[in-house]
């Protein structure tokens, strides 16, 4: 089996895995990495959501083979100490009910305050309406939004 | 009594305040509790927590009446122990009513066990002494910590009819406390089924019927066994299949009727692409259903005459004969799909010793019964801890994928970890059925004279308290009558089961009677009301008055007395899970389409345990509530689903969920649960409020189909 190197969270790391391997299953299975979960495998829900060169990408629909150069961050590597400004967001208005995609949401919110410090309800519904959560914690994660979008802007 | 002694280890950390509470070692002091020497406390969270927030409202319960600080106590899931626990379910909305005494007296007996220690250390009454926040204080004012007697108080006489504080005294329950889990959810440590993992465990990937009705024939794994990482491919079913003939039948899904090929591998990624290698051949075993087919099935039960009665007042028979005029509609929804955002995933290692079950599942204690009944084994050998679940919905009261795992497990004798990909868990679920419901009025003098309930559904008819809910008891003539057609689409429960749909038919069908009446339609329930509020019948559980407080409590803060300019309002109040709502959605027209912006909700749930945690439920359930009845659909054809994952089945999304606004009616009544209730309301809700914005009535879930079809405005 190919070995491949990828960077993720500053790190570096390799592993042996076949070239359509995809980058949520090396996280998971390979790398022991579970914050990046599983929802659908088909970039439609969203749990898997990582960044790539900073922007949120689908981690089920990218193949390992492709990473090469690329700069991955997992919401493991947010911060050491959940200190990042939507993690704490998302702590204060307390968003999860299962937590299952919450991840994923984190991610996705994160790479959108990232490019976007002041943004429109409605610009934060368009940018969180590709990530599902099923408990339908919607309203609190758009509050967390707005919440972290305050703290970083 | 819950209490039950487990031996304490003495341990003296040495840290110093502040510290990492969970890193601390702690005194057993009974199956529920340990405290450290330094005071701080574990609690171990009893019922599996599927996101209803039971892991930290029941701690809180323990925490009060133990009397610490709520920062000082550290939340354990507690695992499968029947000897200890009792109701370890997650299921009914029951947790908080059930566990509301029982863990309060849990703390309180502990609580006064630490008082008696550091009455007997002082050489005091035990009634000279108070307790609060951890300390202790007896009438010389000196104070001694908890975790300074715990040792001692730990092997006391268990104290028994220790009193419970009154609720105005209450320090913990009633406030904001945050999800305990939240610091691992939003940094991605392990918490939940799919996250576990031990040395050395494979994983399983199991190729089910492709359809309802389909069994394995024979399968061709020749290139599925060379494929990277696969370290077997085996067949599993027949144990299951007696299973269904023994015990825990009823907690398996048809779905076991069949062998299944089962790959194993190193990976889950390698087993799933290698059970897409398999070639295999399956055989018709029973009707493969479409459906159309079971459309006409239903209404042919509506139209028949072959029903049970559930319950039966007065003479509606008569009522209708002698009416001035019969209202007369039907309502339809479809097969719904759980889609828990984890996948069904169990871990199994079944060795001669014992058997280990780690993962997401509502019925722990059923499941070790399966499991123990398959496997021919004691209930005693087994070893199931509940991990945190990505959503349960009721899908995780049934035990099919612990039970998969297991045989698997079984055969291959190593540790294994089930998981099935989203396309299985759509395509091999245990649906919520589709029923119909037939509702027939009948009007004299201006007054509702009679009313009569069918039901038609899938596999199972409505449980039996379902029939003394509103409007039972407020009408002289009434009757419930239930058929069901014995389909192979497994079924089951499906959050607030029944009248999650029943509440949109009943609650519609009764604000389209309070126009024929010309009544307005909120008197009118409360004018029905009146009936049930000195009612002997004790079939009847719900409250008229808690009803109304409800009812008074949404229309005052809906505005609903005071309509806007092109907002278009729909109220309903209803009663489930022993909880009363009342909701008005509010819906306008945007693009020539009905869009719900706001839901008002009123809630009688009893005391509120934990404010934070259950605003959160019933937001969820609202929302959940509509994107269910807007968008949820599982239509089949020739046995096979004919949506598989999210491009062909939609979910509500962030950018369709209106505002919820919440109200609670304020009491100290013993709480009841919130994980259901406030679900079946909202669908009645923007139902009625769209045709108000439409002139078109809804009959049929779900209403993106109706509202596509018509040129709704205009």
């Amino acid at each position: 089996m190919p070995t491949y190197n990828l960077m993720i969270n500053g790190n570096a790391q390799s592993v042996d895995v076949a070239a359509d391997t995809p980058l949520l299953w090396v996280l998971r299975d390979h790398l022991e990495m579970v914050g990046t979960k599983y929802g659908c495998g088909i970039g439609q829900c969203g749990s898997c959501t990582v960044h790539v060169d900073g922007n949120a990408t689908r981690s089920c629909l990218l193949q390992v083979s492709q990473l090469d150069g690329k700069s991955i961050k997992t919401i493991e590597g947010l911060s050491d100490d959940g200190s990042h400004p939507v993690q704490v967001a998302w702590k204060e208005v307390d968003v999860p009910q299962c937590g299952y995609c919450q991840a994923g949401q984190i991610m996705t919110a994160t790479a959108f305050l990232e490019n976007n410090s002041n943004p429109s309800t409605d610009d934060i519904k368009n940018a969180m309406q590709g990530n599902i959560c099923r408990c339908a914690s919607y309203k609190r994660i758009e509050a967390a939004v707005v919440n972290a979008a305050e703290k970083m802007g | 009594m819950l209490i039950g002694f487990n031996l304490f280890t003495a341990c003296k950390p040495k840290a110093e305040m502040p510290i990492d509470i969970s890193k601390l070692s702690y005194n057993d002091f009974n199956a529920f509790i340990k405290i450290s020497d330094e005071g701080m406390v574990t609690i171990f969270a009893p019922n599996p927590e599927i996101g209803q927030g039971v892991k930290t409202s029941m701690p809180m319960l323990i925490a009060e009446e133990l009397d610490v600080p709520w920062k000082h106590v550290n939340v354990v899931q507690g695992k499968l122990d029947t000897n200890n626990y009792t109701r370890q379910i997650a299921g009914g909305s029951q947790s908080i009513r059930f566990g509301w005494e029982p863990l309060r007296q849990t703390g309180a007996t502990a609580r006064q066990m630490l008082v008696n220690a550091a009455a007997a250390k002082w050489g005091v009454d035990p009634s000279e002494c108070t307790a609060s926040q951890g300390v202790i204080t007896n009438a010389a004012g000196e104070t001694m910590g908890y975790g300074a007697v715990v040792k001692e108080a730990a092997v006391l006489e268990v104290p028994e009819n220790i009193g419970l504080k009154d609720p105005k005294d209450f320090k913990i329950i009633g406030t904001d406390a945050q999800n305990v889990d939240i610091d691992k959810i939003i940094s991605g440590k392990p918490l939940f089924g799919l996250d576990y993992k031990e040395e050395g465990m494979l994983y399983a990937s199991v190729l089910r019927p492709p359809a309802f009705g389909k069994v394995l024939e024979s399968f061709d794994a020749t290139e599925a066994k060379a494929m990277p990482g696969v370290v077997d491919v085996i067949t599993i079913g027949e144990k299951a299949r007696d299973l269904l003939n023994g015990e825990g039948a009823n907690w398996t899904v048809r779905l076991s009727d069949t062998d299944k090929v089962v790959v194993i591998a190193n990976s889950t990624w390698e087993a799933m692409k290698a059970k897409k290698a398999i070639k295999a051949v399956w055989k018709d075993s029973s009707t493969l259903e479409s459906t159309d087919f079971q459309d006409k099935q239903l209404l042919g039960l509506l139209d028949g005459k072959e029903f049970n009665t559930l319950r039966k007042d007065g003479d509606v028979s008569k009522a209708f004969a002698s009416a001035d005029q019969i209202l007369e509609r039907t309502y339809e929804s479809p097969f719904l799909p759980h889609n828990c955002m984890e996948p069904m995933n169990f871990y199994a290692n079944v060795t001669d010793q014992k058997i280990h079950l780690v993962g997401p599942i509502q019925t722990p204690e059923h499941s070790a019964a399966a499991v123990a009944s398959m496997l021919g084994r004691d209930v005693e050998d087994i070893e199931l801890e509940m991990t945190r679940m990505g959503g349960g919905f009721g899908r995780r009261l049934y035990s099919d994928f612990v039970t998969e795992a297991a045989e698997i497990s079984d055969a291959i004798r190593k540790p294994v970890k089930m998981v099935s990909s989203r396309e299985d868990d759509m395509t091999t679920g245990v649906y919520r059925p589709a029923i119909k419901y037939r509702i027939k009025a009948s009007i004299k003098n201006g007054e509702i004279s009679g009313y009569h309930l069918k039901e038609a559904a899938i596999n199972s008819n409505m449980y039996g308290l379902i029939p003394n809910f509103f409007p039972a008891g407020t009408l002289e003539n009434y009757q419930v009558d239930v058929a069901k057609y014995d389909s192979n689409i497994s079924t089951g429960a499906w959050r607030a089961p029944y009248t999650n749909f029943l509440s949109f038919a009943e609650q519609s069908f009764f604000d389209e009677l309070a126009e024929v009446l010309d009544k307005d339609p909120v008197q009118m329930r409360l004018d029905l009301l009146q009936k049930v509020k000195d009612t002997d019948d004790e079939r009847i559980e719900y409250s008229g008055q808690r009803m109304e407080d409800v009812i008074n409590l949404v229309v005052e803060k809906s505005g609903l007395r005071t309509p806007k300019d092109g907002v278009y309002q729909g109220f309903c109040a209803y009663y489930c899970h022993n909880t009363h709502i009342a909701e008005v959605a509010d819906v306008v027209i945007e693009n020539n389409q009905p869009v719900v912006k706001k839901v008002t909700v009123a809630v009688d749930c009893g005391v509120v345990v934990n404010p934070l945690g259950a605003l959160n439920q019933i937001e969820g359930g609202v929302i959940d509530g509509i994107g269910h009845s807007m968008y949820g659909n599982l239509t089949f054809k020739e046995g096979m689903p004919e949506s598989n994952n999210y491009n062909t089945y939609r979910l509500i999304r962030m950018n369709e969920a209106p505002v919820v606004e919440t109200h609670f009616v304020k009491n100290t009544l013993s709480p009841t649960g919130l994980g259901e209730p406030t679900l079946p309301p909202a669908g009645a809700a923007i139902a009625i409020a769209i045709n108000k914005a439409t002139g078109n009535r809804l009959y049929q879930q779900p209403f993106i189909q109706q509202l596509n079809k018509k040129e709704l405005v205009g």
